[in-house]
């Protein structure tokens, strides 16, 4: 297993730049997970990393060494397609020993080891059968099988769970982050869906338009999004912006929105007047009659457990989520109390989070931050 | 891949099922009646032939057979008497018709040279097509339609339009009535159908198959070999059975190029006619061999054949 580290790279097909100076370390045994919405250049990074695209610019290296221009083949890396690419004229046996034929090992030692990754598995009792009747869920785990078979440097995944239904692809995400626990394999796992992003990565790479726009744990892109971008496209419903405008000064732990005082994270820069965005998680609002926030119910979502309720507020619609047992009538008049702490403030003009008091204790990433900023 | 939900919402209905059979089942049976005939003439005498009415009822006779794999000259029926007990089938044939056999006549060095040029231009044909399409279907080939067009536009000229030019370069060439020339010219004419059959087949195909491939540590070659090739059988066997077709059936050019060491069997077949009066029933023979080749190949990839043409219009 290996570290992975991309430097400053870039791809353009001809106008269209896909990735911009992507700069990323998936440590040793991470699980990495790049996320975002189709086009953002998640895949295209991927396919630079296992050596099918070519990158315009940067470097890609793989435990210490320079891949950036070699051959796919001798990179020693494992890929899962969306649509694993299961060789249909093969049994499963072969299609997991398809990569050890390569190595020129012998026939004995690929029976062993091919059998030996199809317990791991579970899927042993499948090895004579055609892979053409296989459901779902045993097909990923034979493209699984596949790629952990030669036991390569790390594993890249292009959204393995993309084409399975709901119940299997929880069971899979389940298994996936069960078998890399048992493996720690070095893995990059690209997705468009920030439930399996959430639940399986430890650290998450959000892209959009080719930049990648935070990098961090799950709890640091939720807690904190370093954009805007990253603050909407993460939980659901997304965050809420209220907008207000005025500078911000070091030290002020205070803004006015709507007319109403909100207590907001003591901020830690100055910044000039502008249009800028208050951010709340809908779970960050609570019903209080004192408040003077103010708006008018525009519907509600029952959840089971909570409720997901629009706000009418002057400023625009509003959700929150409050716990179910609240009854709550369309146009009656609520008081929305903040949690003074969790809140995020944004200059709207970039998208950029302010720094405040949430930003006080930092975790590490090693050497690259890669908090990429657009601008 | 199923291929009654693709094809239609409602399911056909008895009565239409038993229209369309009755329609294809006729349509058959008017097809068949000529190769039935030429087959019934080959084993008729040259009286027989040319009786009229015609004879649907006759006693069959391996004349026809014997005229077309020998030669033969005329005796005196003394000659003919003075000779011991006939050797075989065809030597009792002949002798009744005051004949001996002189010898084997071309028509077997002709059908093997058709055999030879037919199965070599079209493997070459393939073998070129198929690497060219994978070409243009994975890579970024600068002016890839222009170039697709042009392939495609070598077909467009009537083939009677370039005989003469053709006929004058092969002389100079020394290609003329050679095997090769006659290999090279049909891979020329097939190759274009093969590139646009065969791109669309790999288009078909993911990529991901061979990008798999490359990343377990095989060449672009092998993952082409391995990957690539194993899933475009029928559509390699459905090409392959195109440019047979054509190759074994092209009289043209077969006729302008060649004469002797390298002619095919469709220039030869009609030239028999003009031995020793016009002998029907070898030439019936003749053409029924001629058949052989096709029905086998085609009766041995009919799978794929269907499965080839239908392929664009099923999806998995």
């Amino acid at each position: 297993m290996a570290e992975i580290r991309v430097e400053h790279l870039r791809k353009a097909f001809g106008d269209f730049i896909a990735v911009q100076d992507s700069n990323f370390v998936v440590g040793d045994g991470e699980f990495f997970v790049m996320l975002g919405p189709s086009g953002c250049g998640k895949t295209t990074t991927l396919r630079m990393i296992a050596g099918l695209e070519l990158p315009t610019g940067g470097k890609i290296l793989l435990g210490g060494e320079d891949v950036t221009m070699r051959r796919a083949r001798e990179r020693d890396i494992a890929f899962v397609f969306q649509l694993f690419a299961l060789y249909p004229h093969m049994n499963v046996r072969k299609n997991i020993g398809f990569p050890l034929l390569a190595q020129g090992m012998p026939g004995i030692e690929i029976r062993r080891r091919v059998e030996e990754t199809a317990k791991l598995l579970r899927i042993d009792h499948l090895l004579n059968k055609s892979v053409s009747g296989l459901a779902g869920g045993d097909r990923q785990r034979v493209a699984l099988g596949r790629a952990i078979v030669r036991r390569p440097k790390c594993f890249l995944m292009d959204e393995p769970l993309g084409t399975l239904d709901t119940e299997f692809r929880d069971l899979m995400i389940h298994e996936l982050r069960e078998l890399h626990n048992r493996i720690h394999a070095t893995t990059v796992y690209v997705t468009h869906d920030q439930m399996e992003a959430m639940s399986m990565a430890d650290k998450i790479a959000v892209m959009n338009h080719g930049v990648i726009e935070q990098f961090g744990t799950p709890r640091e892109i939720y807690d904190r999004p370093a954009t805007m971008f990253v603050a909407d496209f993460i939980g659901s419903p997304p965050m809420n912006f209220l907008g207000f405008g005025g500078g911000l000064s070091k030290g002020a732990s205070e803004i006015v929105v709507q007319g109403a005082k909100v207590a907001v994270p003591e901020v830690r820069e100055d910044i000039a007047p502008a249009d800028m965005a208050l951010g709340i998680r809908p779970e960050h609002i609570r019903f209080d009659d004192g408040s003077k926030l103010r708006g008018a119910i525009y519907g509600t979502e029952y959840l089971g457990t909570t409720q997901i309720v629009a706000v009418e507020t002057s400023g625009g619609i509003i959700k929150a989520r409050v716990p179910a047992e609240i009854r709550l009538n369309p146009g009656d008049q609520v008081g929305l109390a903040l949690s003074s702490t969790r809140l995020s403030l944004f200059e709207k003009g970039s998208g950029r989070a302010v720094r405040t008091a949430i930003h006080d204790t930092v975790i590490h990433h090693g050497a690259s931050q890669g908090r990429a900023h657009r601008g | 891949m199923s291929l009654t939900s693709a094809h239609s919402v409602v399911a056909p209905s008895a009565v239409s099922k038993r229209v369309a059979g009755t329609i294809i089942v006729l349509y058959a049976l008017i097809s068949i009646v000529p190769l039935l005939w030429i087959f019934a003439t080959s084993f008729k005498t040259p009286p027989d032939s040319i009786a009229y009415p015609p004879k649907i009822l006759f006693q069959p006779s391996l004349e026809g057979y014997c005229n077309l794999f020998s030669t033969r000259t005329r005796q005196t029926p003394e000659y003919i008497n003075a000779l011991g007990p006939a050797t075989g089938v065809c030597d009792e044939t002949v002798r009744k018709r005051n004949m001996v056999i002189a010898g084997p006549s071309n028509f077997m060095p002709r059908f093997v040279n058709s055999l030879i040029i037919a199965f070599g231009s079209t493997f070459c044909a393939v073998f070129l097509g198929t690497l060219s399409a994978y070409g243009f279907s994975r890579f970024k080939v600068p002016l890839a339609d222009d170039l697709l067009f042009f392939i495609l536009s070598t077909r467009m000229m009537p083939p009677i339009a370039v005989a003469i030019p053709i006929y004058l370069m092969y002389r100079e060439l020394g290609l003329s009535d050679t095997a090769l020339g006659m290999i090279l010219l049909y891979t020329a004419v097939n190759v274009s159908l093969a590139v646009w059959l065969l791109k669309g087949f790999i288009d078909e195909i993911p990529r991901e198959y061979e990008e798999a491939a490359m990343i377990d540590g095989y060449t672009r070659l092998q993952a082409f070999w391995r990957t690539v090739l194993p899933q475009a059988t029928t559509g390699i066997a459905a090409t392959a059975i195109f440019c047979l077709i054509f190759a074994w059936n092209e009289y043209a050019f077969a006729a302008l190029l060649t004469s002797g060491t390298a002619q095919t069997a469709p220039p030869f077949i009609p030239t028999i006619i003009g031995e020793g009066g016009q002998d029907w029933p070898a030439v019936a023979a003749g053409t029924t061999i001629f058949l052989v080749p096709i029905l086998v190949f085609t009766i041995l990839l009919r799978k794929q054949l269907l499965r080839g043409i239908t392929f664009g219009a099923v999806r998995k």
